[in-house]
């Protein structure tokens, strides 16, 4: 049993706002979880700084995070540009891929003959390199930003999919006898039981679906090239590796990442908001 | 209850056997008439099909073989679903759900309200003593007070008949001495007819007005005791001669089946 347990003989439940030292404890170290992490990052940013000064590195083999600050300000405007391109194209096939794994996953849930005979399918799309299927949407797809979002799609779909299918098919055996006994329709059943069952799965593939997401649409943009008129991040760091203009190409690439860091931040967020009151997974223990 | 002269039966078991796909015989020829009012222990080492019994009578399983009748009805058949509660031998609680809404599952899927729901409730939560924990969630409870939990989603439909499958064997001695006694209070006041699944010897005598005793391979009734004295019972009733006389009996007639089960091996 975890410390949070209530004892039947004591009954008022645990007064919360109490300024007792643990809970001190608590918000100090809350604190160093920002602290910590971002005077790491700074420290890492002045020894690259002070080394590629201190060395005389040219700023066209490792541009200073200063030199790189400034492109990004410069290029604020073209940049901010891509970004959307980017941010767009990742959002749509993440949006996609939940559409499409949960409806598929229900359906394979309902159903195991559909599951055997279209799974293989899935194996097939998930196992196939993005990059090596690109070049063929890019010729059979004519609209660019379509075949980008089909690859994207492709890499963030699967662990929906599959997480749905299992998620759907693990809830309680006891509880499913609860609600035969109770003669609940199939639609109670889907909704008190088998989504709230299924949604810790869901969500751990909510989270590795959005980096994937983003990881689809950067590997399509890199296959489609500079082609078309709006172009992502991806895009621009190709392009500036080919006008040799390094710094322009750290600037997209931390947008990238950063990017990346947003979505895991959003995603984990929403787990914890969904799930923070009652699963394993998301409860904080005290002690 | 007991002291009814005519009590009706309320459930009629001829030849019942219960064969499951893969071929195992869980239970062969099983007759037994238990009327209305009747505290019934079945008690047998583990394999007898006392669980698979059980889970005939509410419908959860199918027969295989013979006649069960649950107040006149082939079981799950004919019935509101309100007439018979179930308690498995874990608390099986939504963990999503607070108290609240695990007690009041049953109602919601009837189709009542909260609001409507909310009187039904709140009693089942009373009658087991959480009136207090309504807005708290499973994790934060002990493993007797889920079990509590469980007893009250079983009551809030105001069964005539409740189903409990070895719903004490994880708990503490202590936790599971105050439940047992709960359990009685709770059958005594609301005119219950108690089913209780055990592998306890004492537990069975403590409670029951009638023990049938089972053995194993293939599942069918050994024993039927009768122990219709000393109610009301409570902690005394287990100092009397009466209750040490009635433990010897059924462990004897317990161990009959477990010699069984030796020679088989």
């Amino acid at each position: 049993m975890s410390s949070s347990t209530i004892d039947a003989g004591n009954n008022a439940m645990p007064d919360p706002q109490q300024t007792d030292p643990r809970i001190l404890r608590e918000r100090k170290e809350r604190r160093l979880r920002i602290i910590m992490p971002i005077s790491t990052i700074l420290l890492a940013l002045g020894l690259w700084e002070f080394l590629v000064w201190y060395n005389e590195v040219p700023h066209y083999l490792i541009p200073a995070p200063s030199l790189i600050a400034k492109t990004l300000v410069q290029d604020w405007a073209s940049l901010m540009q891509s970004a959307a391109f980017t941010v767009k194209l990742t959002l749509m096939s993440l949006a996609l891929a939940i559409i499409g794994g949960v409806a598929l996953g229900m359906l394979f849930a309902l159903s195991r003959p559909l599951e055997m005979s279209l799974f293989p399918f899935a194996v097939i799309m998930q196992v196939t390199p993005v990059i090596a299927i690109a070049p063929l949407i890019l010729i059979y797809v004519s609209n660019t930003f379509v075949a980008l979002l089909i690859c994207a799609w492709i890499v963030a779909f699967f662990p929906i999919l599959s997480n749905t299918a299992i998620g759907l098919r693990s809830a309680d055996h006891n509880l499913r006898d609860l609600f035969r006994l109770y003669q609940a329709t199939p639609w109670q059943r889907l909704r008190h039981l088998l989504i709230p069952s299924a949604l810790p799965y869901f969500m751990a593939a909510l989270k590795i679906a959005g980096g994937l997401a983003l990881i689809g649409a950067v590997v399509a943009e890199f296959v489609a090239g500079t082609a078309g008129q709006n172009t992502g991040l991806a895009s621009r760091i190709l392009e500036s590796s080919f006008r040799n203009e390094i710094p322009r190409m750290f600037a997209a690439l931390f947008l990238v990442s950063l990017l990346g860091v947003v979505i895991f931040l959003i995603t984990s967020w929403l787990s914890r908001a969904v799930l923070g009151h009652w699963h394993e997974s998301e409860i904080k223990r005290e002690g | 209850m007991l002291d009814r002269p005519e009590a009706s039966s309320l459930i009629e078991m001829r030849d019942v056997g219960k064969r499951f796909a893969n071929g195992t015989v869980a239970i062969r020829d099983m007759s037994l008439t238990i009327k209305d009012g009747e505290f019934v222990s079945f008690l047998g080492p583990s394999g007898c099909g006392k669980s698979t019994a059980l889970k005939m009578i509410s419908g959860l399983l199918s027969v295989s073989g013979g006649q069960l009748a649950v107040n006149g009805h082939p079981p799950g058949q004919g019935r509101d679903s309100a007439d018979i509660g179930f308690v498995f031998q874990d608390a099986t609680l939504m963990p999503w759900a607070t108290v609240f809404d695990n007690v009041y599952l049953p109602l919601k899927l009837s189709g009542r309200s909260r609001a409507e729901a909310r009187s039904r409730v709140e009693e089942a939560l009373a009658m087991v003593g959480l009136a207090n924990f309504a807005k708290a969630y499973p994790r934060e409870l002990s493993g007797g007070m889920k079990m509590r939990v469980s007893i009250a989603r079983a009551m809030v439909t105001r069964p005539k008949l409740l189903l409990m499958d070895e719903p004490f064997a994880a708990l503490d001695e202590m936790t599971r001495a105050k439940l047992n006694d709960e359990v009685l209070s709770l059958w005594r006041s609301h005119g219950l007819t108690v089913i209780f699944v055990t592998h306890s010897v004492f537990e069975s005598v403590y409670l029951s007005s009638r023990v049938v005793v089972m053995a194993a391979r293939p599942g069918r009734v050994v024993h039927d005791i009768p122990l219709p004295g000393g109610y009301p019972r409570d902690a005394s009733y287990r100092m009397t001669p009466e209750y040490t006389e009635n433990c010897r009996l059924v462990s004897n007639a317990l161990e009959g089946t477990m010699d069984h089960v030796e020679l088989n091996h």
